[in-house]
């Protein structure tokens, strides 16, 4: 019954939508408040009704309900609760549950929290959310829907794949899929604004908030995914150039690049028709991502659902939203000639930079991507692009643009000072430049440009911090701590997401220097692994409430005191005979002792693959100061929308009292 | 190959890739430069079989029998190069997850170096351009109470 009231629940979501995708849209051309005003309500109305469907497949798993095919396909009774929970998204049918839930989300967002916004652009933003959310509700019930009732319940379930049954699951996906879909507000903001045609420096306020939570979130949700693959799929890789990855670079590429471009239409009023264009791509390489990962046109460790229907199904969205959107864009790209002129040299010109680089970045991700896709469609061809390809196109593209983030920073608006520029970076530069021969010592031989990297990751560090400090002493040491207090919250989020790029600028440059065993060994056996020894203590089986396992017992010595103890282990989960590797870690600082275990065929001798890994921990540290540099913007009350009237009048409370 | 079995591959490949291994250590050459050599060799070959894994990383069948198979070379005195083309002539260029520049693949490696001297043509255009009127003749004129509300938010703006 809950299951079917859920299923309901979608199906009218899908009709409100349908009514929320013209009304409002209506109202905004007829300029008719009213019927405007029916768009929030129905945005709202809509976000209860598919959590009431979301919260109905959650409890058919929680109660495990094998009458529910998807339930049957993806839970088992003997899982862990908090697999059962996660486990709603930790499938095709689900995770496009969650996906609708997300875009309902932030349409309902836009409409309690954007009161004032312009009602047309209010009007248009909702309609065109809405026309997002009908097609995909459209794909959840009729393509993947995740209601379907079996003939016959089945007494067990076929459980969750195994690689799935992690915590990191249950926070990886709703946070990529929170940036991912939370771009759609922003895509539906840019086609709001094209159809009602009026796109100036207030468009580029408007969309700051949601540009910036799904950036935060997509960020967090991809460093997140990275450290999941790094622990789980048992090889110490943080990135793999795998195709769905690449789905989640694409648009936080051109994310991250829109966050900037914004920066310059808000402030000078140029660079209008890029924005434009940049919010329409960042979703369109969203909408393309889940094709990819949906379709299962590539393949790839993510691809668990393999079908061709529903590929064409989301394709045909793909189409219609892209294809519409760029139509709209050619259509009103003449009303957006652009003001504000500026030198090369100049805030401005450092914006512009970051934008060329990594919107060739995304480029050269999305070519590498769909090339044998392509190639293979024309001639017949099969090639494989692999991260060397990768590698080779993506890090000279970052490279300049990590160099540039330390003096761009510092340039002022229409036209800067470089040399004065570098003069002020200078300290940060020294301390770098001593660094990096400093490491070059410490460590001795070793790869040149890893170390260059270490260098050019502190210059950052360094250069951004610096700059807090340099802004706080301005006008001497007294009162330097109230100034530091004063200073705008944007301000210090800049600096701070700059620093976190330094940060992991550093700890990939430290994977070049990570040390590495292969062997097999024997309980008693040593290996050296930097400056840790790492003993087999002996072999064991262990039966988990799923699984079954071979766990091997490490100790690990510091010279002869022991520092921790390693468990790592071999499992076999019982409903899909699926084995997965559970590796140990013993974390020294931000370093890492990292062991996985495979063959274990005679008993005695366990196979295994341990790692010493300087500063790893960096890599994802980086990416969490990026995100909370987003959040501290966020909460920069000056920069919310409405928020100028609200400071005359002194609130209390944050949301906007009309 | 078929369809059907290439989906089979797929999800074959899945059970296996979650028991990650991949190099094991009876596979290893007793030469630290030439088994050197070979990681870095192996981890540019496809496992043919997987999906999207090099044959370093990978635990399948197919990649065990190619790391041999590439140790064996480098065992016997090939290049690189000697093993690349070895390989490539038994199983095509999918194997090769470098891609070799050719003329297929000129437009794949040339495509970014292309976008980013266009991308740099394109915004010199944005500098020095002389000043129009920021609407167009296609735009909707701010109403007055909007351009009040824009003249607040300007206002408010940081000061640089």
């Amino acid at each position: 019954m809950i299951v079917e009231i859920g299923h309901y629940a979608l199906a009218l979501a899908l009709v409100l939508s349908l009514f929320q995708a013209i009304v409002p849209l209506w109202g905004a051309l007829k300029r008719d408040d009213v019927l405007v005003a029916l768009g929030p309500q129905a945005a709202v109305a809509q976000l209860l009704l598919i959590s009431l469907s979301f919260a109905a497949l959650t409890y058919a798993y929680l109660v495990s309900d094998f009458s529910v095919s998807n339930v049957y396909e993806n839970s088992h009774t003997l899982k862990p609760l908090i697999y059962k929970w996660s486990g709603v998204w930790g499938n095709h049918e689900g995770s496009m549950l969650l996906w609708v839930l997300i875009l309902a989300l932030f349409g309902a967002g836009v409409a309690v929290f954007s009161r004032r916004l312009p009602s047309d652009i209010l009007g248009a933003t909702l309609a065109v959310q809405a026309m997002i959310a009908a097609a995909f509700l459209a794909f959840v019930l009729f393509a993947s829907n995740p209601f379907l009732r079996l003939g016959q319940a089945p007494f067990e379930g076929r459980d969750l794949n195994p690689i799935l049954q992690d915590p990191g699951l249950a926070i990886h996906p709703p946070l990529l899929y929170l940036g991912y879909v939370g771009y759609s507000i922003v895509f539906s903001f840019a086609a709001g604004a094209l159809i009602v045609g009026r796109i100036d420096a207030a468009f580029a306020r408007m969309i700051r908030p949601w540009n910036l939570v799904a950036w935060i979130t997509l960020t967090l949700g991809i460093a997140m995914g990275s450290y999941w693959a790094y622990y789980e799929l048992g090889w110490g890789g943080y990135w793999f150039w795998d195709p769905v990855e690449n789905a989640s670079l694409m648009p936080w590429l051109t994310g991250t690049a829109l966050l900037h471009s914004a920066i310059v239409m808000e402030k000078r009023e140029a660079l209008k028709i890029w924005t434009i264009l940049l919010a329409i791509i960042t979703f369109s390489l969203s909408l393309l991502g889940t094709f990819l990962v949906r379709s299962g046109v590539l393949t790839s460790v993510h691809a668990f659902a393999v079908d061709p229907e529903r590929g064409l199904f989301i394709l045909m969205i793909l189409i219609a939203f892209i294809g519409g959107s760029f139509t709209l864009f050619a259509f009103r790209a003449k009303a957006m000639e652009s003001g504000g002129l500026f030198a090369p040299v100049s805030r401005e010109g450092a914006l512009v930079l970051n934008n060329l680089f990594l919107a060739v970045a995304a480029l050269a991700v999305l070519v590498g991507t769909l090339y044998p896709l392509a190639l293979e469609g024309v001639t017949g061809q099969k090639i494989s692009v692999g991260p060397p390809f990768f590698n080779l196109t993506v890090v000279p593209l970052m490279l300049p643009l990590f160099v540039a983030i330390p003096f761009g920073q510092r340039l002022a608006w229409k036209r800067g000072d470089l040399l004065g520029v570098v003069q002020r970076t200078g300290v940060a530069m020294a301390i770098g430049l001593v660094a990096t021969l400093a490491t070059a010592y410490a460590i001795g031989r070793g790869p040149a440009l890893a170390i260059l990297a270490i260098g050019l990751g502190l210059f950052i560090l360094l250069a951004s911090l610096d700059e807090i400090r340099e802004r706080a002493m301005r006008g001497g040491a007294a009162g330097a701590f109230r100034r530091l207090l004063g200073l705008p919250r944007t301000f210090v989020a800049t600096a701070l997401a700059h620093a976190g790029v330094g940060i992991m600028v550093i700890g990939i440059a430290f994977t070049a220097f990570e040390k590495e065993a292969i062997l097999s060994m024997k309980p008693g056996d040593s290996v050296k692994l930097g400056e840790y020894t790492l003993t087999l203590r002996g072999i064991s089986p262990y039966s988990g409430p799923n699984y079954t396992s071979t766990v091997a017992q490490f100790t690990v010595h510091d010279g002869t005191r022991e520092v921790a103890e390693l468990r790592p282990a071999k499992r076999l989960y019982i409903g899909r005979q699926m084995p997965t590797s559970e590796v140990g870690r013993h974390r020294v600082g931000l370093s890492e002792v990292y062991v996985a275990i495979g063959e274990t065929s005679d008993g005695a001798h366990v196979d295994l693959r341990a790692y010493w890994k300087p500063f790893v921990t960096l890599i994802w540290l980086g990416p969490v100061l990026m995100a909370f540099g987003g959040l501290l913007s966020l909460s920069d009350r000056r920069l919310r929308i409405g928020a100028p009237r609200l400071a005359m009048r002194r609130p209390r409370r944050l949301e906007p009292a009309e | 190959m078929s369809a059907l079995s290439r989906r089979t591959l797929v999800f074959g490949s899945l059970v296996l890739s979650g028991a990650a291994l991949a190099v094991q250590p009876g596979e290893q050459l007793k030469d630290p430069a030439q088994e050197a050599r070979a990681r870095k060799l192996s981890a540019e070959l496809r496992c043919l079989v997987c999906q999207n894994q090099s044959i370093d990383d990978s635990d399948a069948e197919l990649a065990r029998d190619l790391r041999r198979l590439v140790r064996e070379r480098i065992s016997a005195g090939d290049s690189d190069s000697a093993i690349r083309q070895f390989l490539v002539a038994r199983y095509g260029e999918f194997v090769l997850l470098r891609p070799p520049f050719s003329a297929s693949t000129a437009l794949l490696w040339s495509l970014p170096a292309i976008a980013l001297i266009g991308g740099i043509f394109a915004a010199r255009s944005l500098f020095g351009r002389p000043s129009e009127a920021a609407a167009g003749p296609d735009a909707t004129p701010l109403a007055e109470s909007e351009k009040a509300a824009l003249d607040a938010l300007l206002s408010k703006r940081e000061q640089p």
